[in-house]
């Protein structure tokens, strides 16, 4: 018996991916195995360590608790869509993707996905964050190289990157 | 790690949904699945169909009015959460929705998912069944309501027939005189909790005349215990009624010894709440 297999329209990073898929397939592995974006990554695969955390109109969630067919409505943006473009082939890293760099924030790099977007959307809403509330932002991720501290000073490095740029300060 | 194969069906009508549902007694309700997808990867739960209301209409509602707030099938917690007005008529709904897992899983999960998933380690659960709210349901048999003290059944069940979906839950508002408290011990801050406890409470002349304290993580229904005639030692009278269990995460006695700490300082806070609560 063959499995039936669905056409999916998926919105990622401002292109369209039409994918076949059989109805079980999670956004997270389409992304991976179906669009060939292998930047989001995929750890405990039940929504406990968020590094396959991508962007879903621009709100975080877990991408391997999402069916790809689920998906067809929403713009996906995974951690290949947060560089800007800057007219490179490989494009400039955004705030947070430089401030991780700038504050070794890190290590094996496995959770770092996942990171980025959480923090992308995080300081979306809270642009000033305090150090606590840089933790709290994070408290749903994990990484297993236990690099929270370079992490956290990348929230608020991040914050001060995007004030700079908005400020004129920095291009 | 992958789920077993099922069919599947986005259907656009709540008719289309009730129909398919009705004839496949397999099948499972989709929603937020930040409970249902879990399950399925770890393959606790094989369904032959799975229906995804996310592409219905008129669910993603958070209205209120005198009588309470209404939350439709569709709200995610994010939106409850961030509804002013749910939180004036009812502030105990949002003080317990900060405790439910991590933002990221609040995004996409919903409310009405949550309360009909039935998980007796789960917040909302307990605090429909605190407040005596209720679930509307439908299928092609037509609507009723389920009150709350009806709707859970067992650990992760409901008494929602296999061919009825909830659309929408009822949150009384709180009434003048009334105070809320809450308050969970966790791992982690978004973790399950290891014990949660909410109370409510009335007041009236400056008295308590009303005082029921629920709990999360104890056993494995949400458990409701009115404390109103023991307000000396509210936790022994509800330990009276509660069997604490034991798992991988609390032994029965600590469980037992967070409840002795928990319940007077949430009645207490609920008792404070009460009195110098702005009255409307």
């Amino acid at each position: 018996m063959s499995e039936q297999v669905h056409d999916v329209r998926l919105h990622v990073n401002g292109s369209v991916h039409e994918v076949q898929v059989p109805a079980r397939r999670l956004l997270s592995d389409a992304l991976r195995h179906d669009c060939g974006l292998t930047g989001t990554h995929v750890g405990c695969e039940h929504g406990v360590c968020g590094a396959c955390t991508v962007l879903v109109d621009g709100r975080p969630m877990r991408s391997c608790l999402m069916l790809a067919v689920s998906a067809v409505d929403s713009e996906i943006t995974t951690v290949e869509g947060l560089t800007e473009a800057d007219g490179t082939p490989q494009g400039r890293l955004s705030p947070v993707q430089q401030a991780f760099s700038d504050c070794h924030g890190l290590q094996c790099g496995f959770c770092t996905p996942g990171f980025l977007t959480t923090i992308t959307a995080g300081l979306r809403d809270n642009p000033d964050p305090s150090e606590d509330e840089a933790r709290e932002m994070i408290a749903g991720n994990l990484c297993r190289c236990t690099g929270y501290q370079n992490i956290v000073k990348s929230v608020l490095r991040a914050a001060e990157i995007t004030a700079e740029i908005e400020s004129g300060e920095r291009t | 790690m992958k789920p077993a194969p099922f069919a599947y069906l986005r259907p656009t009508t709540l008719e289309e949904a009730l129909t398919a549902l009705a004839g496949e007694p397999g099948a499972k309700v989709l929603a937020g699945g930040q409970s249902l997808v879990p399950l399925l990867s770890m393959r606790l739960a094989a369904p032959s169909m799975l229906i995804d209301i996310n592409a219905l209409p008129d669910l993603g509602h958070v209205t209120c009015d005198e009588a309470g707030v209404r939350i439709g099938a569709l709200a995610r917690h994010a939106e409850v959460l961030a509804s002013v007005e749910a939180a004036a008529s009812q502030p105990l709904i949002a003080r317990a929705l900060s405790h439910v897992a991590h933002p990221t899983i609040r995004n996409r999960g919903t409310t009405v998912g949550s309360l009909v998933h039935a998980d007796a380690a789960a917040e909302m659960p307990m605090v429909l069944r605190l407040l005596e709210g209720s679930v509307d349901v439908a299928s092609v048999r037509g609507r009723r309501t389920i009150p709350a003290a009806e709707l859970f059944a067992g650990p992760l069940e409901s008494t929602l027939a296999h061919d009825e979906v909830a659309v929408e839950a009822f949150f009384p508002a709180l009434p003048a005189g009334g105070g809320i408290g809450f308050e969970e011990i966790a791992r982690r801050h978004g973790d399950y909790a290891l014990v949660g406890v909410a109370a409510v409470v009335t007041i009236a002349d400056g008295d308590v005349v009303g005082a029921r304290v629920g709990f999360v993580s104890v056993s494995d229904v949400p458990v409701v215990v009115d404390v109103t005639d023991h307000l000396d030692d509210p936790a022994a009278a509800a330990l009276a009624e509660l069997d604490p269990a034991e798992d991988i995460h609390a032994s029965a006695d600590y469980r037992a010894h967070l409840v002795k700490v928990l319940t007077p300082r949430v009645l207490a806070d609920a008792i404070h709440h009460a009195r110098t609560r702005k009255q409307a």
